[in-house]
C-alpha cells in the first residue's frame, strides 16, 4: 500500500511520524549542548561525537548483540569526548569554538577510522512502541511506531528544565554560566562545573548518536550525520537555553526533514534536494530572525562567547 | 658571553628572528608532538609508525611523481585556507568555505556552458569571475549576517555550506544536468579550449600559481594596507575601530566576500582544471582541510603556502597508506584531527616561555634569573 491511497492527508502524517523519527537526536544533542552552553562555554565537537557515537554504539551493538550495550558505550564514548573538550578549553588562550571545530574534524575521523568494519554487518535494533496499534492504516501505524529514546528525551527534558528552576546543581551551573566573578565569589570552580557540563552534554550527544545507528536510519554509514550536531547549537539558541523548548525545537527540525520525503511519497518530486535542505534554511532564517545587533539575546548565559 | 646579547652588540638581523622565534618554533613542536601522538595512535591498532611515516614520506614528497600530486592537492587548500584566514583577521571564524567552492564551481561550470562558442580567455576569465562571485556573495552574505544581525559566523557559514550542496544536487540533477551523465549527475562537460591546462613542464595545473598569487596578494593586503590595518584594528576590538571613524560594516563584508571569492575560485579552478564539469565531486572536503591550513599557518597568508604543500602530500599519500599498510582511508583524517587539536592547545604557550622574549635577551641578567 503507498501513500497516496489514503491521499493528502498522508503529508502532515508522514511529518509527523518523520518528526518523531528524526527529532530524537536533535533532542538529545541539543540538551546536551544547552547543559554545556549554559555553563557558559559552547562545544560545536558535538558533531563530531555524534558521528563517533552511532559508530560506537553499532560496533558494540554487532558484536554483543545488545542494542543497549551499544547505547552505553556511545553515552561512555561521548563523556570521554565531552571531557576532554571541557579539560582542554580550560588552559588560558584556548578558544572553545576553534576546539570544537577540530574534535569535529578529529571525531569524525575516529569514527571512520574504527567504523570501517562495521559497514556491512548488520546489528540489533533499539526497540520501539508501536502506538499506533489501534489503527488499521499503515501510515498511522508507522508514523507512530515510537522509539522508547524518544519518550526518554521527551521525560529528560522535563527533568532538566525542571533541575535548572529548582535544584542546587542546576543553580550552580546557572550561576558558572552567568558569571565566572560570582561564581567564585560564592567558592565554585569555574572550570570544573563546565568540564562535567560538557562532559554530560557529550553523553547525551553520544547517546544521540546511538539512535542513529541503531534505529533511524538504523545503520552505520559515513554520512549519518549531516550536520546535525552543528545544528543542535542553533536550535539551543532558538531555544533560549530552555530544555524544554529543546524538545519542541527538536520536533520541529525533524518535522522540517521528513517535509521532502513526504511530498516525494506523494508525488512530489520537484526541489527535492531543496527540501532536504529544509532544517538548514529553517535553523538559518531562525537565527537571523532571533538575533540583534543591539542587545544580547534573553536568557543568554552571560558567559557565553557567541552571544557576547 | 652575556655582553654578545647585550643591547649594543644585538644584531639587527638575530633580534628579527629572535621576534618571530615563536611564532616559528611553537607551531613546529606542535606539528612533533602531534605527530608523536598519532604514533602512539598506530602503535595501539599494532602497525608501525615508522613504516607509516616513511610510506607517507614516499606518497607525499618522496618521488617527482608524488612531489606533483602533493601540489595538486595543494592548489585548492591554499584558497580555501585563505577562506578562513582573512575573516579570522576580523576576528571571524569562518568554516563554512566548502558552501563557497562547491557553488564557485556550479557558477563556473554553468558560465563555461553558457559562454560556449566565444574565445578561449574570455570564457576562461568570465569563468573565474563567476565563481569568485558566487564564492563571494554566498560568504560575503556571512559576513552581512554577522555584522548587521549579529548572527554568529562559524555556524551561518557551516549552514550555509549544507545549503550550497543542495543547492548544487538540486542545479545539477535538475536545470544544469548533462542528460548524457546518467549514473553521476553533471553539468555539461566543457570544452576542451576552455578546461586549464598545466604549468609547462609539470604535472600540476595553474590552479597552483593562482592560488600562490591569491596568498601573496592577501599577505600585501593584510599587511601592507590601510584596509588591512583597518581590519586588523577591528578585528582587535570592533568598538574601538568604530570610535576610530572605520567603515566597521564594509571593511567586514569586503573581506569575507574576498574570503568566499577564494573559495569560489579554488571551486572554479577544480571544475575547469579537474572535472571538467560541476558534479558532486565539488564537495571533496578541501573546505574542511582548509581550515585546518588556516589555524596551522596561524592565519598568515605567507605561512599557508608551506602549510598547505605539507597537508597536501598528508592526503596524497592517503592512497597509499591505506593499500601497503592495510589501514583504512580515514587515517590521515585521524592524524590532521590530532595535528589540529595539539596546535590549537599549543597556543597557551604564547608568551609563556622567556627565551622567546627578545626584550629579555637583552637583559641578560633576566635571563639567567629566569631561565
Amino acid at each position: 500500500m503507498d501513500a497516496t491511497e489514503i491521499g493528502l492527508w498522508g503529508v502532515p502524517l508522514a511529518i509527523l511520524g518523520g518528526a518523531i523519527r528524526v527529532s530524537t537526536p536533535f533532542i538529545f544533542v541539543s540538551l546536551g549542548e544547552a547543559i554545556t552552553e549554559r555553563s557558559g562555554r559552547i562545544n560545536l565537537g558535538l558533531e563530531g561525537t555524534l558521528v563517533f557515537g552511532a559508530m560506537t554504539a553499532y560496533g558494540v551493538a554487532v558484536m554483543t548483540n545488545s542494542p543497549w550495550l551499544g547505547l552505553l558505550a556511545a553515552a561512555f564514548a561521548g563523556l570521554c569526548f565531552g571531557l576532554f573538550h571541557g579539560w582542554i578549553c580550560k588552559f588560558r588562550g584556548v578558544n572553545d569554538i576553534a576546539i570544537g571545530i577540530a574534535l569535529m574534524l578529529f571525531g569524525s575521523g575516529l569514527a571512520f577510522f574504527f567504523g570501517k568494519p562495521f559497514i556491512k554487518p548488520k546489528a540489533p535494533n533499539l526497540p520501539a512502541i508501536p502506538f499506533g496499534g489501534w489503527s488499521d492504516i499503515p501510515q498511522v501505524q508507522a508514523a507512530l511506531d515510537v522509539n522508547v529514546l524518544f519518550l526518554i528525551g521527551a521525560v529528560l527534558s522535563v527533568i532538566l528544565w525542571w533541575a535548572f528552576r529548582n535544584t542546587r546543581a542546576g543553580l550552580i551551573v546557572r550561576v558558572v554560566g552567568d558569571s565566572s566573578d560570582a561564581a567564585r565569589a560564592m567558592g565554585l570552580n569555574p572550570d570544573t562545573v563546565r568540564l562535567l557540563a560538557t562532559g554530560v552534554g557529550g553523553a547525551l550527544a553520544g547517546i544521540g548518536g546511538a539512535y542513529l545507528s541503531l534505529y533511524y536510519p538504523g545503520s552505520w554509514t559515513e554520512r549519518i550525520s549531516s550536520g546535525q550536531g552543528l545544528m543542535a547549537v542553533a536550535l539551543v539558541i532558538f531555544a533560549r537555553w530552555n530544555p524544554l523548548g529543546c524538545f519542541a525545537a527538536a520536533l520541529l527540525f525533524g518535522g522540517a526533514g521528513a517535509l521532502g520525503p513526504a511530498l516525494q511519497s506523494v508525488g512530489v518530486t520537484q526541489g527535492y534536494y531543496l527540501f532536504y535542505a529544509a532544517p538548514y534554511i529553517l535553523t538559518l532564517i531562525i537565527m537571523i530572525a532571533t538575533s540583534s545587533p543591539t542587545r544580547s539575546l534573553a536568557g543568554a548565559p552571560g558567559e557565553l562567547s557567541i552571544t557576547k | 658571553m652575556p655582553a654578545l646579547f647585550g643591547a649594543r652588540f644585538y644584531p639587527a638581523a638575530l633580534e628579527w628572528i629572535a621576534r618571530r622565534a615563536e611564532a616559528f618554533v611553537i607551531p613546529l613542536a606542535a606539528l612533533v608532538v602531534g605527530m608523536a601522538l598519532f604514533s602512539l595512535f598506530i602503535l595501539a591498532v599494532g602497525k608501525s609508525p615508522i613504516l607509516l611515516y616513511e610510506t607517507m614520506w614516499r606518497g607525499g614528497f618522496g618521488s617527482w611523481f608524488s612531489v606533483q600530486n602533493s601540489l595538486s592537492r595543494a592548489a585548492p587548500l591554499l584558497l580555501a585556507a585563505l577562506c578562513v584566514a582573512l575573516p579570522a583577521r576580523l576576528g571571524l571564524v569562518v568554516i563554512g568555505g566548502e558552501g563557497a567552492i562547491v557553488l564557485g564551481g556550479v557558477g563556473a561550470a554553468a558560465i563555461g556552458v553558457a559562454l560556449s562558442g566565444a574565445p578561449s580567455p574570455i570564457v576562461i576569465l568570465a569563468m573565474g569571475v563567476a565563481g569568485m562571485a558566487a564564492g563571494g556573495i554566498w560568504i560575503g552574505a556571512v559576513g552581512a549576517l554577522r555584522h548587521y544581525r549579529a548572527v554568529n559566523e562559524t555556524i551561518s557559514s557551516l549552514l550555509m555550506a549544507y545549503i550550497a550542496i543542495a543547492l548544487m544536487n538540486q542545479l545539477v540533477e535538475g536545470p544544469l544536468r548533462d542528460p548524457a551523465s546518467l549514473n553521476k549527475p553533471s553539468t555539461q562537460p566543457l570544452a576542451d579550449i576552455y578546461r586549464i591546462g598545466n604549468i609547462p613542464g609539470m604535472d600540476v595545473h595553474w590552479g597552483l600559481v593562482v592560488g600562490v598569487v591569491a596568498c601573496i596578494l592577501s599577505w600585501v593586503l593584510i599587511e601592507k594596507t590601510r584596509w588591512g590595518f583597518a581590519a586588523r584594528i577591528a578585528g582587535g576590538n570592533v568598538r574601538a575601530a568604530q570610535v576610530q571613524g572605520l567603515a566597521v560594516g564594509p571593511l567586514i563584508v569586503g573581506f569575507t566576500a574576498l574570503a568566499g571569492g577564494f573559495a569560489g575560485l579554488a571551486g572554479m579552478l577544480e571544475v575547469a582544471a579537474v572535472q571538467g564539469s560541476a558534479n558532486a565531486s565539488l564537495a571533496a572536503g578541501y573546505g574542511y582541510t582548509g581550515i585546518l591550513v588556516a589555524f596551522l599557518a596561524r592565519h598568515n597568508p605567507l605561512a599557508i603556502i608551506p602549510v598547505a604543500i605539507l597537508l597536501g602530500g598528508i592526503d596524497a599519500s592517503g592512497g597509499l597508506i591505506q593499500r601497503r599498510m592495510d589501514l583504512p582511508d580515514a587515517t590521515v583524517l585521524v592524524l590532521q584531527g590530532m595535528i589540529f587539536i595539539v596546535i590549537l592547545f599549543s597556543e597557551t604557550f604564547y608568551g609563556r616561555f622567556k627565551a622567546f622574549n627578545p626584550d629579555l635577551w637583552k637583559r641578560p641578567d633576566l635571563v639567567r634569573r629566569t631561565a
